[in-house]
């Protein structure tokens, strides 16, 4: 993309309505809803990971939100007073150390567990990969939920609190802050920081899908063998797909727990994960706006029901006879049939998906099958 | 037999307790044509794999270019001038011919060199220089065929290894193929050719081998394995 006037002027567009959306979400739709967006850019970022692992590479990973945890679990331990709890002898003030030091820490540490996944399933491909995976993530779950005894590591069940909120140049995004005279609440500090974040995430994204490493990963995709006989080292290539994912998936879960102030096991299911790998296929896999879009979708479709549906049932009924939440469940499972019926490649397919489902009619009278076919 | 570009001694590979391979010998010299016939389950792709690293041999030695592949790496046997058509051809799908192509090229770094490549596989193969931009799953066996010659090329092998390029393709395109492979044998590059179809290997190689459950059991002058009558009965049908 050469960045010529158009796209300059599209981008400058774009981050001013950005830079506006909290107050507007505010002003028309009521005070949650930014709170709703910070959530959504959290999901956005974890799709972009796994997309790195899934869309790129090809290896079918169930158990993503385990690196979330990784990360979140890293800042929430650094970052509260529970090490201080737990071990007063080594730690008698807890660690606290500032948010620009544990964000890299918990992406590398993040890192390194994805490392630790990908090493022992080198061989594995699609659904086998997909089963250890997700072992791999309920495995991550159940010792965040068992590791308070015999030595109290993660508080067990009852998760960590009191965890630091964020500050960014000393600037603490918990409060509201008041600059050049307009007053910020502190979700719509953490809006730009994450947008700040995502932002970063797509970027990197796009470099890679367009580098030699990206080009390399989706050859292991479409052929391991043929890729090796390339002269791709599929090993080290496939362990830095688990590991760049894992890393993003780190980043957003210290973001989250900075965000939240509390992390607990039960933020981290297996439905959790199931979620992210839903945003990634609903969007369109391998494509970064079609990724975001499906996280958009995704994150915004529970709130949008209980928004719409609880009303529109006390206003018809007199009371609610439908639980949202169940609500969300049927239309989740009905979108996902109908876009395997019309979308196969998903809401916007990368270039090469959609000429794959014979979209692009170009393409599609191009493909001659001979006799040989 | 010093000017030997690979030279194979005692090979022996198994799978689990299955011995594919008992002990073969075998050797191509620079710019020969070479091919190793035999029946379904001889242990001939077996043989290729293990030569492009893809299998680990469990005795015997493996030398190119004088030197040993013992310890290396398959990614790194690319880059020292293996390449492998893999069986089923192995084209990216979900790439264009032109990705497909380039991937080729991954172990090579002079943009320039690698333009000019490409350029050359479009003159080798017009039908894909006419279709570059088209993914490589929507083309025709033959084609695909085509496609991963032309990427084994990409990487300026000095020994290219072909697994069965005629399977499941039709006459006609079984013929361009192999006359392809003339083409490039014609200048000078050594070539493995691994076929079911013995006549038309044995017909454009120089020397050949027939391989039965996983032993050599002939070898010689191409056009003598042809006449011979162990090789008409068992493979050509007479």
């Amino acid at each position: 993309m050469k960045p010529d006037r158009k796209f300059v002027m599209l981008i400058a567009a774009l981050v001013i309505a950005l830079f506006f959306l909290p107050f507007v979400t505010d002003a028309l739709l009521g005070r949650g809803w930014v709170r709703i967006l910070d959530f959504a850019m959290l999901y956005i970022m974890l799709a972009l990971g796994l997309n790195i692992v899934v869309g790129y590479a090809g290896l079918l990973d169930l158990g993503y939100i385990a690196f979330f945890a990784v990360g979140a679990y890293c800042y929430a331990l650094t970052d509260s007073p529970h090490l201080a709890q737990a071990f007063p002898m080594l730690f008698p003030v807890g660690v606290h150390l500032p948010f620009w030091i544990v964000l890299p820490m918990a992406a590398l540490v993040a890192g390194g567990f994805g490392v630790l996944l990908g090493a022992p399933t080198l061989r594995l491909r699609g659904d086998y990969l997909a089963i250890v995976t997700l072992g791999f993530g309920e495995i991550i779950r159940i010792f965040l939920n068992n590791l308070n005894a015999p030595v109290n590591l993660t508080n067990g069940p009852q998760g960590i609190s009191f965890i630091d909120p964020i500050s960014v140049l000393c600037v603490s995004l918990n409060k509201t802050q008041t600059f050049f005279g307009i007053a910020f609440p502190s979700v719509h500090l953490y809006f730009y920081l994450f947008l700040a974040f995502t932002a970063l995430v797509i970027f990197v994204s796009q470099r890679l899908e367009k580098s030699r490493i990206g080009r390399a990963w989706m050859a292991i995709r479409e052929d391991e063998v043929a890729a090796s006989a390339m002269g791709i080292n599929t090993r080290n290539l496939k362990l830095l797909a688990f590991a760049m994912g894992a890393m993003f998936g780190g980043a957003s879960g210290a973001l989250f727990a900075g965000f939240q102030g509390f992390v607990s096991p039960e933020s981290f299911s297996l439905m959790e994960s199931i979620m992210v790998l839903c945003m990634v296929v609903l969007g369109g896999m391998g494509n970064i706006a079609g990724v975001i879009l499906g996280g958009v979708l995704l994150a915004l479709l529970p709130e949008v029901l209980r928004n719409i549906v609880v009303p529109l049932q006390q206003a018809l009924f007199g009371r609610t006879l439908v639980d949202p939440e169940s609500l969300r469940m049927l239309l989740f499972g009905s979108a996902l049939i109908v876009m395997m019926l019309y979308r196969p490649a998903g809401l916007l397919p990368s270039r090469l998906r959609r000429r794959e489902f014979g979209g692009d009619d170009a393409a599609a009278e191009e493909s001659v099958y001979d006799a040989t076919h | 037999m010093t000017d030997s570009l690979l030279e194979i001694s005692g090979l022996k590979v198994a799978y689990g307790g299955i011995h594919a391979i008992k002990g073969i010998d075998l050797h191509v010299a620079s710019g020969e044509l070479v091919a190793l016939i035999g029946s379904n389950g001889a242990g001939k792709t077996t043989t290729l794999k293990t030569l492009a690293g893809l299998l680990h041999p469990a005795g015997g030695q493996i030398r190119y270019d004088g030197k040993s592949l013992d310890s290396v790496a398959a990614h790194r046997r690319a880059a020292m001038g293996i390449a492998l058509v893999p069986e089923g051809r192995g084209v990216f799908a979900r790439m264009t011919i032109e990705e497909n192509l380039l991937m080729g090229a991954y172990s090579r770094s002079n943009n320039s060199e690698i333009a000019t490549d490409l350029e050359r596989m479009y003159g080798l193969f017009p039908r894909l220089g006419e279709r570059k931009d088209q993914l490589a799953g929507t083309l025709s066996g033959g084609e695909q065929q085509m496609v991963a010659m032309a990427r084994a090329l990409m990487s300026r092998p000095r020994l290219l290894m072909l697994d069965e390029p005629s399977m499941g393709l039709a006459p006609l395109m079984v013929q361009k193929i192999f006359d392809t492979i003339r083409d490039i044998a014609a200048l000078g590059m050594s070539i493995l050719l691994v076929e079911q179809n013995a006549r038309l290997a044995l017909e454009v190689a120089q020397r050949g081998y027939v391989m039965e459950s996983g032993a050599i059991m002939l070898s010689g002058a191409a056009g003598e394995l042809l006449g011979s009558d162990a090789v008409q009965r068992a493979y050509l049908g007479g």
